[in-house]
């Protein structure tokens, strides 16, 4: 088991409860909450934990903030999308698209971490919120091609087009792959990574080229983003802006890492499925709420369903102040003392 | 300030070489005031996010929310004296707009004050953790937004007097993108004369340029930054209020809409320098109207071109500033 984790166990007692039971959530999630919803919900926790993990290989590891993890994210599913609509639904045509999409993202990400990993943290956040809002343009203006602000919706090979059967292909790769992550975070490379985010100075004196070991840390995520939004276009059976590209999703995406804990790979888990639950189950309760405050000022309105992103963020906020490694960082320290 | 003419060269260089691409010289001359308006109430907004950086190396993702809060802060006022923004007088239409102004200056000031002291001031030093805080106070001040002024797009017409267009020659010149060039210029000049005849300017340069020395020569460099995050908010509000009146429509989005092409013009002009955070906002603007016209499959592109034209040629911007 341990060598399975990578050496890395979770190494707090709540902690492990939690995880194991979002572990048998998601494998018995089919069965255990019938229903297409929670199914649905279910598939989005699966890709959006490897998704957050591959950002917080980024973030929490070696200290770099990118505003471009969702056009990453975009392009798997828009390779994966573009070759099932325009190709066909096979299988030889989505591995086509797929392997397209990984040698694409891999240029990118070289080409943005050569040019700017060279100089600051703040220089590569704007970099690449520029980028990535170009490209979100860019989408939406090749229409042609992308299908424009509508996306792309196509069919899949007969055996995918069970959602049973894609629930369960999404979530192993996403397990597999999260597996692959936690083994990377702590090989020798790895550690290399959190040397960086501690004192890039020092990890560039004891002869790392830091500049090499951050662009490949952006590349791996990158990758690794890629693959989690083929995931997701296979699940969804639709590609577009809003379930890809969007600066929201960015956001979301940043809320999820900071709340379940930068810097551990956990984090990321608990982050996902906390932040995933809420956005499909906190606005049931929020109106809840709203309804039974509705006399008064303004508190209905801070109540709303749709405002349930002023809470997160008051608590990302709050996160970042107090509880830098999040869910997580608390539960593991609660262990220690 | 400083003796680089190149830059400013640059942006003639540009009109010209728009000038015989351009059919003729009257559409030339539209586009060309439709750039400089553009880059005015760009530069407007993002002057005060770089002198920010340059002097307190704070890089601020929240200065959007500054932008959308001034431009809403002024549609409130702006629809209680809709009748002054009716009328057919420019007098009247003025008068309904100076308060609208002074609210949207004020109200962002103030949240600006607000935000360095509760956000801000916590993480001083801590680049990783300013954007991520910053970023979160973005959410939450947008959210808030939504809260006080409700969800949907607010639409602000421009006063009766200053929309329309002149003619000049066959030129076609819309009234309001001529106030926003006088606004602007207006802005820049005040700033200047500031920065550059004052001794208040001379400390903030200083800053700018070392601050650790001012700060041992006994001056406190917090208050002074205080005093230029509160005036860089302000800005920030004004020329959300002059872009939202400009799009003639207000959402709680425009702000982070308009950082990204902020974000460009300060990389392109420098990180920290006024003057080129100026030029690049020129640039910027001109670019956009041009490209815009010409081919306009390609407009979206032609910020990030120009960034990267700019900084193959100078690394780190226009008028390199801070320290970095």
């Amino acid at each position: 088991m341990t060598r399975f984790l990578s050496g890395d166990l979770p190494r707090s007692r709540v902690l492990a409860t939690l995880l194991i039971v979002i572990c048998i959530g998601l494998v018995a999630a089919p069965f255990v909450f019938p229903g297409a919803r929670s199914l649905n919900v279910a598939a989005k926790v699966a890709v959006f934990v490897l998704l957050v993990a591959s950002y917080d290989l980024l973030l929490g590891y070696t200290g770099i903030v990118s505003f471009a993890h969702t056009m990453f994210f975009g392009i798997g599913g828009y390779g994966i999308a573009i070759a099932a609509a325009k190709l066909g639904p096979a299988w030889g045509n989505l591995a086509l698209g797929f392997i397209a999409s990984l040698a694409l993202t891999l240029a990118i990400a070289l080409v943005i971490g050569l040019l700017s990993l060279r100089v600051r943290t703040i220089f590569f956040a704007m970099i690449t919120l520029a980028v990535a809002s170009f490209f979100q343009i860019l989408a939406s203006q090749l229409s042609d091609f992308t299908g424009g602000e509508d996306g792309i919706n196509f069919r899949l090979p007969a055996l995918l087009q069970d959602r049973l059967a894609c629930y369960y292909l999404v979530l192993a790769a996403s397990a597999a792959l999260f597996l692959c992550l936690l083994r990377i975070v702590n090989s020798p490379f790895g550690r290399v990574l959190q040397s960086i985010r501690e004192n890039e100075f020092r990890a560039e004196a004891l002869g790392y080229r830091t500049v090499i070991y951050r662009t490949a840390a952006n590349c791996l995520s990158a990758l690794f983003a890629t693959v989690a939004g083929a995931l997701y276009a296979l699940w969804l059976r639709y590609t577009g802006p809003d379930t890809t590209l969007s600066f929201a999703i960015m956001i979301d995406l940043l809320l999820m890492v900071v709340i379940g804990g930068m810097g551990t790979l956990y984090g990321a888990v608990i982050g996902a499925t906390v932040f995933v639950i809420a956005q499909n189950y906190l606005q049931d309760l929020m109106k809840i709420a709203s309804d039974a405050t509705s006399g008064m000022a303004l508190l209905p309105n801070l109540l709303h369903p749709d405002r349930w992103l002023l809470w997160l963020g008051v608590l990302f906020v709050v996160c970042v102040y107090w509880f830098p490694t999040g869910i997580v960082g608390k539960l593991r320290a609660r262990r220690a003392r | 300030m400083n003796r680089d003419w190149l830059p400013l060269v640059l942006i003639l260089v540009l009109a010209a070489a728009a000038l015989p691409l351009v059919p003729s010289s009257s559409t030339w001359l539209t586009l060309t005031v439709a750039g400089l308006a553009m880059g005015m109430m760009i530069f407007m907004m993002a002057s005060g996010l770089t002198l920010v950086f340059g002097l307190m190396d704070v890089m601020n993702f929240a200065h959007g929310a500054f932008i959308s809060v001034g431009a809403y802060a002024a549609a409130s006022v702006l629809i209680a004296l809709k009748g002054g923004m009716q009328a057919p007088s420019l007098a009247e239409n003025l008068m309904a707009m100076a308060p609208a102004l002074a609210a949207a200056v004020a109200v962002a000031g103030v949240l600006g004050w607000i935000f360095e002291r509760v956000v801000i001031r916590p993480v001083y030093g801590d680049h990783l953790k300013q954007i991520l805080v910053t970023m979160g106070g973005l959410i939450v001040v947008e959210q808030l937004i939504h809260v006080v002024w409700g969800p949907d797009l607010i639409p602000l017409p421009k006063p009766a007097t200053i929309s329309g267009s002149v003619l000049i020659g066959d030129a076609a010149i819309e009234r309001y993108r001529i106030l926003a060039v006088i606004v602007g210029l207006t802005v820049f000049a005040a700033m200047w004369l500031l920065l550059g005849r004052t001794r208040l300017g001379l400390l903030i340069r200083a800053g700018v340029e070392n601050t650790e020395m001012v700060e041992s020569l006994g001056y406190r460099v917090r208050r002074l930054f205080v005093g230029v995050f509160v005036a860089g908010s302000a800005l920030a509000g004004l020329g959300g209020v002059m872009w939202a009146m400009y799009q003639e429509s207000v959402t709680a989005g425009m702000g982070m809409q308009m950082m990204v092409v902020i974000f460009i013009v300060i990389i392109i002009g420098g990180l920290g320098s006024i003057g080129g955070c100026f030029v690049g906002a020129l640039l910027v603007g001109l670019m956009a109207n041009y490209i815009g016209y010409l081919a306009p499959k390609l407009a979206l592109g032609s910020n990030i071109l120009l960034m990267v034209l700019i900084l193959l040629w100078r690394p780190r911007g226009l008028y390199p500033a801070s320290k970095a």
